[in-house]
């Protein structure tokens, strides 16, 4: 990860490429939508209380409304029931926007991937994931790890983003939860 | 009031409708007539000796050699702290057994999972919609022949 170049000049301007600031700006405010799912989501909730403390990273005000938010993060199982309201949801996100998915079931179906009739296998079959987090449950370390990751991914990522233009360039990353 | 009561109970004042009976384990049974069963449960709810007021689980159990499907009705009394459990068959071509919601209230949405899940039709019910599967769901996920379809709305239930 290139560090934002900042130059200092004497009559204390601070010189840098607009995409570093815009990325710097975009990757230290993600806000995340609220979508707890399943068990994953208490470990969710652990990381936005006190002793983990996603607010640390920016990523604090959990949002109830899709349009506030960059970041979905996809912490438990995702049922065929819930899965178009996911992408529903998604589809309301502002770009830019971003996709953790969070524990083994929202990766592939975890335990249920052989006899859950009834849950989806990955929720990147319906929509585009950033950031894969392996675990079940993962902990909230890992998430904060994905989160980090996802933060240096984000500052590279160029101004103007749309659906999947860039997302090609930028390969998933799984974080060992 | 034992559980023999309860069964002599049955059969003097429903004859005909106790058609098995176990009442030395854990949960003393009876299996009834599914054509008598809002009956009998009118009777264990509205009898002063027995009061069976709270139905605590309404459960479907699927039988494939004996081609049956099977609904348990637990009932508690809790003037008396009995329990009782039981148990309606139907075949499984053709499964349909009495509502018992105008006795039970809360068999309302237990019948409607047990509908969702086994397939068996409660006739008499309200409202007997799916309820935890989506509405266009094919097939009864619990029963033992089920398969799991390949698609469901275009999205793959391949790993």
């Amino acid at each position: 990860m290139r560090e934002t170049d900042l130059r200092s000049t004497e009559g204390n301007v601070l010189l840098t490429s607009l995409e570093a600031a815009v990325g710097w700006g975009r990757g230290n405010s993600l806000w995340p939508l609220t979508f707890g799912l399943a068990c994953c989501a208490i470990e969710m909730m652990a990381t936005g209380m006190a002793r983990f403390d996603i607010d640390r990273f920016g990523s604090g005000p959990f949002r109830p409304s899709p349009r506030q938010a960059d970041v979905m993060i996809v912490s438990g199982t995702v049922t065929h029931q819930m899965a178009s309201r996911i992408k529903r949801l998604y589809d309301q996100m502002s770009e830019p926007k971003y996709v953790i998915s969070m524990g083994s079931c929202a990766n592939s179906g975890g335990p249920y991937v052989d006899h859950g009739y009834s849950v989806l296998k990955g929720v990147d079959k319906i929509i585009p994931v950033d950031v894969y987090i392996t675990g079940c449950p993962p902990r909230p370390e890992a998430l904060l790890d994905g989160l980090l990751t996802l933060q240096k991914m984000v500052k590279k990522m160029g101004l103007v983003r749309s659906g999947r233009g860039d997302r090609d360039k930028y390969e998933p990353v799984v974080i060992q939860g | 009031m034992g559980p023999n009561e309860i069964r002599d109970k049955i059969e003097q004042l429903i004859p005909g409708a106790v058609l098995a009976y176990e009442g030395d384990t854990f949960d003393p049974w009876a299996k009834i007539d599914s054509k008598h069963i809002v009956d009998v449960c009118r009777l264990m709810h509205d009898d002063p000796e027995l009061c069976f007021v709270s139905m605590m689980n309404l459960a479907g159990v699927d039988w494939p050699k004996e081609k049956m499907l099977q609904v348990v009705y637990h009932l508690y009394s809790f003037e008396y702290n009995l329990k009782f459990v039981l148990k309606v068959d139907t075949p499984r071509d053709d499964p349909r057994i009495p509502s018992v919601t105008s006795v039970y209230n809360f068999a309302n949405w237990q019948e409607r999972e047990v509908y969702d899940l086994f397939g068996i039709m409660f006739e008499g019910h309200p409202d007997l919609r799916r309820i935890l599967l989506p509405f266009d769901w094919e097939g009864h996920p619990l029963r033992k022949d089920y398969v799991t379809p390949e698609t469901y709305r275009g999205v793959t239930n391949k790993p």
